[in-house]
């Protein structure tokens, strides 16, 4: 057992206004520069749509992450052969215009116009090449868009779904779409380690955030490519990659990364997850159905004598532990179920993990027949003869679930590798708690069906308080178990202050040796 | 005329070669974060194809039949006393000199018309494709012009280098080589003084450990041995920490 700590995260999507502060915050933070401009470490984007780059999650396009090969995995676009031989031109690598051209506005001439008979107007001007362009797409560009032709019907997770289902999903009076934030998954078995040809992309031992070495980097760009999410990003001014560091300056010092800090929706949570290193491979080879499980089974529980004992052999310190026993990445992932990787069959073992939306699901559709009413309107009124209705009542246990207007086919095209299956699992759950709370401050529900619904699905009234309580009233500390590095040795990541021991004075370090 | 040919084939080559290896070293060391092949393939994808696989294909290999025979002379000459052989090897090479040359142009057309790429165009990109266009264009018209190249030059220049390889330069064979020729020698020379200056330094960098590295890596800020021993209080260990 080789234990190490990872600092994961969980996103609840239930609580994501798609307000992008987030995205904000980082932008603000790290990528407003030249050449970074298009780079968004975070993003959240309108599912169903096409995302960013368009359509990053068809691997039949870009050619990303891992795919099995027998026993093993292997690289699908870059690896040691194909990396190597696409090294002077790669076809899979997606381009500028696949994120979008950044643009700004001549603000400037606004001000400085000269007397006209009309306005000044300010041109929208390339952030490349400074001249004017027509801009065809920017950041968030189908941000709400979900049901139009150009955007959700390409959603790449459509895949599986009957033609009647999507359709289905478009209709305008049944349309419903929910946010997706999405950063660096900080991956266990990252393709972007994998695919680096100059060996610049490295995981840190200590908290497994993934970076990337500027002065190793030489711009191969397969780190581009191999990333199934496509959070590897090319800066095509300096000539280097750049990716989501996870705040590691942050991290280090105790404080939240800044997107999770500034969430509006308080959606995010970051912790300490124990793992056992030596099951890394085995786990990302293994079958389609199993991979969720597996990759929750090399998780390890930081209460276990066996595993305390063999993360300090491993020279992981207290705090660390400390902060894996407090998680709240352990509990919603580990101990209640309820939080899932995006896109397991990427293989790259992801170590963000999202509770998947109960709100688009919840209401269902039922079939009225609405003759008499519509009878009773005006001729001139202007009304549809639906036979629908938009039902929200919770009569029946679990019944919206599979009458859900977000097909679950979709959802677990997302979250579950296509196994609906844990996807209503995690539903049933989350439905529960909802009746649960439900009981205790509307009280509409009775006692014994609040209770049947726990029951089947598994939980406790106990832990359903606490689910809901690290769902809805968790206070920052209680979202963010983060081990600072000790402040007490923190210099020494970057020193070894025996180096400056018996030496005098600043600004130069020699060693007190005497001279020849 | 002498006093030229001394400066051009042994002061000039000396230079050349202290400068790119100094340089080189240097800016590995202090200036690593500007170690880049500088790739431009992000802003424009369709066109660099057609330029840079036959390019790189012609001219990677051209490279590495020139360091053979300059390594392997008496080996080159045992293998082309078959006059087909020759043949072929010098036919072979004449193809990929043009396919380097096309793709040359092709690259360059595209750099200058190409308004996203002008903007990471440096006047240094410019002076490295002009050099490198004429040496291409020199090495293709030696080919044509003066047949038999691998042969020659396993006769003549492979012991000019290695005279200057062993500071015991012997010039006076190469100063009766035709005008073409000498250019080429010089032009080679001009190219590695050129090396460290600008982004031909990404093939001094081409990522050959990538084959035998493993695929993932993690790197440790404290080293697992290297944990300080608390009877010796002046070792020189790094201490154990988060
Ligand atoms: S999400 Fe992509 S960039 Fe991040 S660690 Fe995983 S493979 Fe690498
Ligand atoms: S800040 Fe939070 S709520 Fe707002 S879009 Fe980002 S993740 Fe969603």
């Amino acid at each position: 057992m080789d234990v190490r700590a990872q600092i994961s995260m969980v996103f609840h999507l239930d609580k994501c206004i798609g307000c992008h502060t987030c995205s904000i915050a980082c932008k603000n933070i790290w990528t407003d520069r030249k050449g970074a401009e298009y780079m968004w470490w975070n993003n959240v984007e309108t599912k169903p749509g096409t995302g960013y780059p368009t359509k990053w999650e068809n691997q039949s396009i870009y050619n990303g992450g891992w795919v099995k090969n027998g026993n093993d995995i292997g690289l699908r676009g870059a690896g040691k052969l194909k990396g190597l031989l696409n090294i002077f031109h790669n076809p899979n690598l997606p381009v500028i215009d696949d994120y979008y051209e950044p643009f700004t506005y001549k603000y400037l001439d606004l001000i400085e116009s000269p007397d006209m008979d009309d306005q000044p107007t300010a041109r929208p001007i390339s952030l490349i090449t400074g001249k004017p362009i027509n801009i065809k797409m920017g950041p968030n560009w189908d941000d709400d868009m979900s049901g139009t032709p150009d955007y959700a019907r390409n959603d790449p997770n459509m895949e599986g779904l009957s033609a009647a289902e999507q359709e289905a999903m478009f209709q305008l009076e049944k349309l419903a779409f929910f946010y997706l934030p999405r950063i660096c998954n900080h991956c266990l078995n990252p393709a972007c380690v994998a695919s680096c040809p100059s060996g610049a992309i490295y995981k840190r031992g200590e908290d497994g955030v993934v970076l990337i070495n500027q002065k190793v980097c030489r711009a191969w760009r397969m780190c581009v490519t191999a990333c199934p999410y496509k959070k590897s990003y090319y800066n095509w001014s300096t000539g280097k990659s750049e990716k989501c560091i996870l705040c590691y300056p942050r991290i280090e010092a105790g404080y939240a990364p800044a997107c999770m800090h500034s969430c509006v929706g308080r959606i995010r949570y970051l912790g300490v997850l124990l793992y056992d290193a030596d099951l890394i491979n085995d786990t990302a080879s293994s079958e389609n159905e199993d991979l969720i499980n597996r990759q929750l089974d090399i998780i390890l529980d930081p209460f276990d004598p066996k595993v305390i004992s063999a993360a300090k052999a491993n020279g992981v310190a207290d705090s660390t532990i400390t902060a894996a026993q407090n998680s709240p990445v352990y509990k919603f992932v580990k101990e209640w179920g309820l939080a899932l990787p995006l896109h397991p069959e990427f293989r790259t073992l992801p170590m963000l993990f999202y509770v998947p939306p109960l709100l688009p699901v919840m209401a269902k559709l039922t079939t009225v027949d609405n003759t008499d009413q519509s009878k009773k309107m005006d001729d001139r009124a202007k009304y549809w003869p639906d036979n629908w209705l938009y039902d929200t009542s919770t009569e029946e246990l679990f019944s919206t679930i599979e009458q859900a207007r977000m097909p679950l086919k979709y959802m677990a095209n997302l979250f579950s590798a296509g196994d609906e299956s844990k996807i209503v699992n995690v539903m049933k759950k989350l439905m529960a708690i909802r009746m649960h709370r439900r009981r205790a401050t509307v009280g509409d529900i009775s006692d014994e069906k609040a209770d049947n619904m726990l029951e089947q699905s598994g939980y406790n009234a106990l832990t359903a308080d606490d689910i809901y309580y690290l769902t809805s009233l968790a206070k920052f500390d209680d979202r963010f178990v983060i081990p600072a590095s000790h402040r007490e040795q923190a210099i020494e990541m970057l020193e070894f202050t025996g180096d400056v021991k018996g030496s005098v004075g600043f600004g130069f370090i020699e060693k007190p040796a005497r001279g020849i | 005329m002498v006093n030229l040919d001394v400066l051009l084939f042994t002061a000039f080559p000396y230079f050349a070669l202290f400068i790119c290896i100094v340089g080189s070293i240097y800016r590995y060391k202090f200036l690593s974060f500007k170690y880049s092949s500088l790739s431009s393939e992000f802003l424009e994808q369709r066109k660099l194809f057609w330029g840079t696989i036959p390019f790189h294909i012609g001219i990677v290999l051209i490279f590495l039949g020139h360091l053979f025979i300059f390594i392997f002379p008496k080996e080159t000459l045992a293998f082309n006393s078959v006059p087909i052989r020759l043949i072929i090897i010098e036919v072979g090479a004449f193809i990929l000199g043009l396919s380097a040359l096309v793709g040359l142009i092709g690259l360059f057309i595209r750099r200058l018309t190409n308004p996203r790429i002008s903007i990471v165009t440096s006047k240094m990109d410019i002076f490295v494709e002009v050099v490198l266009l004429a040496q291409i264009v020199l090495g293709v018209w030696i080919a044509y012009d003066y047949r038999w190249g691998s042969s020659w030059f396993a006769s003549v220049l492979s012991p000019y280098l290695v005279s200057l390889l062993t500071f015991s330069p012997e010039i006076t064979a190469v100063s009766q080589l035709p005008l073409v020729i000498k250019l080429h020698i010089i032009g080679a020379f001009l190219i590695v003084l050129l090396i460290p200056f600008s982004r031909l330094v990404h093939f001094i960098v081409a990522p050959f450990s990538y084959i035998w590295r493993p695929y993932q890596k993690v790197v440790w800020y404290r080293s697992k041995n290297r944990v300080r021993n608390p009877e010796e209080s002046w070792g020189v260990t790094r201490p154990k920490n988060n």
